[in-house]
């Protein structure tokens, strides 16, 4: 072991009770109900909190609307959808270094009810001359290319990408607050509509409304609150492009070398793993990353899925909630990978079987922009 | 939906850095930096050798041959803008001199379309100030 590991723990989650469709609602309206309901989970005030990060609007704005100026520190970090778990690992090191106590991260997004209609492309906020006027455009595009490239190269199929959809879905039938709860089969996936080939509709995430929040502080002080602290005990961070086509190999993402640090520092192995929470934007890109993570070869990850693997009852229990498949995407799903690896292992789901049983270790693992950002977190209920 | 109702489909905006790339499509041809140090081509350009971080770095007239890396089949208008479009390809077209650029595949069935198809340039003049780079698949 080695760094911050076991040097932090999150003590609070929360989420506001509406999900999925919320048209009345600011995102700092839902920032605000995720963070009170975060920090009375974890049994603070919120005089508590020294430090706010966010994603979904600027830190300061946040910490100002809900009152918790004057802060030591914030943090807007821009990744998509893996901002808040990178944030999570800057968290660490500033309370490992005694630079925050106690710190506040948080997300919603709107992009279900506060999408607006453009009449006119913009070149800013993510396009550019390259890729909007060919219409490379929104993640389906994107994610297609890689996804195309990943069947070329290791003959993966588009039933084996339908697979994890239909094993995420049966995590989703246990969630009463997931959006697509209907059961579904591979003839369901293969029948939906085309996106963007070889992307079917049901193997795209969802568009919604959502906001959560999470709450860490010192291991020290996180064994005097009212939760059982989950602990961080590895935690890594790496980056290879922006625009897609700049990728070296579109099927090598950068969770190879952020799993690797942070297994090394958490000092166990990928076997020790009892529940895996691994950013679906889509089915071919967490297909590409259980590769990169290194749980099974790369180039295996279609067949890895088979045999509903990753759902109840699998072998390889993964996106317990649903996923940004069918348990929600606002835009950015990457809180939910971490708060879901820790309500798994503070046994939240005990006695029923959405409850992997006597889960201990957890990985949550996020992915942001088009396979760019990549952080991978270990989680244990003890602190080594 | 009407052609009059969609919005006009965005254009590239030449800066300092690529302003050489437009100018030569106009006159079609295609033209990327090399770098004299380490001797590799780049795409998209800009002011130092991504790779060696020379200065040292010159236009050069490329082949405008190469093959797909990979591809999309667009099924749905990712805008309202192109909603007349669909299905069209997007390609990462691979050049013989090594730079990957991401293109719109024409002159080609999209069903038609396989990774490691050699392809070619061809320019598509769309006002006066921008031509826009296509490939199509070489001999149909």
């Amino acid at each position: 072991m080695s760094g911050i590991s076991g040097a932090i723990a999150v003590v609070g989650i929360g989420e506001p009770e509406q999900i999925g469709i919320i048209p009345d609602k600011t995102v700092n309206q839902l920032m605000a109900e995720a963070s009170k309901a975060a920090i009375e989970d974890a049994g603070l005030t919120k005089d508590d909190i020294d430090t706010v990060y966010s994603h979904g609007g600027p830190a300061a704005n946040i910490a100002e609307y809900l009152g918790l100026m004057p802060v030591r520190g914030i943090d807007t970090t821009s990744a998509g959808g893996a901002s808040n778990p990178i944030q999570l690992q800057h968290a660490a090191a500033m309370i490992a270094a005694g630079m925050a106590e106690t710190v506040l991260i948080t997300h919603a997004g709107n992009n279900r009810s506060g999408r607006r209609a453009s009449g006119q492309l913009s070149m800013g906020g993510g396009g550019n001359s390259w890729d909007t006027p060919i219409g490379l455009i929104g993640p389906p595009t994107n994610y297609a290319l890689a996804a195309r490239r990943h069947m070329h190269e290791f003959g993966t199929t588009s039933e084996q990408l339908a697979e994890l959809a239909v094993s995420t879905r049966r995590w989703a039938e246990m969630n009463p607050r997931a959006m697509m709860r209907d059961p579904i089969d591979i003839d369901d996936v293969l029948d939906s509509r085309m996106i963007a080939d070889p992307l079917h509709l049901l193997d795209c995430c969802l568009v919604c409304d959502a906001a959560a929040s999470v709450v860490v502080t010192s291991a020290e002080r996180a064994r005097d609150l009212k939760q059982q602290p989950i602990y961080l005990l590895g935690a890594g961070e790496g980056h290879t492009h922006v625009n897609i086509w700049q990728m070296e190999d579109m099927n090598r993402t950068a969770a190879r070398e952020s799993g690797d640090i942070a297994f090394a520092m958490a000092g166990i192995d990928r076997a020790d793993i009892d529940v895996a929470q691994i950013y679906d934007a889509f089915t071919s890109e967490a297909i590409c990353i259980v590769e990169d993570l290194g749980f099974c070869e790369k180039g295996e990850g279609g067949p890895y899925m088979e045999g509903g693997r990753t759902g109840p009852g699998g072998d390889f229990p993964m996106n317990t909630q649903g996923g940004g498949l069918s348990f929600n995407h606002p835009g950015t799903f990457g809180i939910w990978t971490m708060v879901e690896a820790v309500r798994q292992l503070r046994h939240e789901y005990e006695g029923t079987d959405r409850q992997v049983a006597d889960a201990e270790l957890a990985i949550s693992h996020a992915n942001g922009g088009h396979l760019n950002h990549q952080v991978s977190l270990i989680w244990g209920r003890e602190a080594s | 939906m009407t052609q009059e109702t969609l919005p006009p489909k965005p254009l590239p905006t030449p800066d300092f850095d690529t302003e050489p790339f437009w100018t030569a499509l106009k006159e079609h041809k295609l033209r990327l930096q090399r770098c004299a140090d380490c001797e590799k081509a780049y795409f998209y350009p800009r002011s130092l050798c991504p790779h060696c971080w020379s200065d040292n770095v010159q236009w050069e007239r490329m082949s405008g041959r190469g093959t797909v890396y990979t591809y999309t089949i667009v099924r749905r208008a990712p805008h309202r803008a192109f909603t007349d479009d669909v299905p069209f390809v997007i390609a990462v077209v691979e050049l013989e001199e090594g730079p990957r650029m991401p293109v719109n595949l024409v002159d080609c069935p999209v069903d038609d379309v396989r990774v490691e198809m050699a392809v070619e340039i061809v320019f598509e003049d769309i006002n006066d100030e921008i031509t826009m780079p296509r490939f199509r698949p070489i001999g149909g």
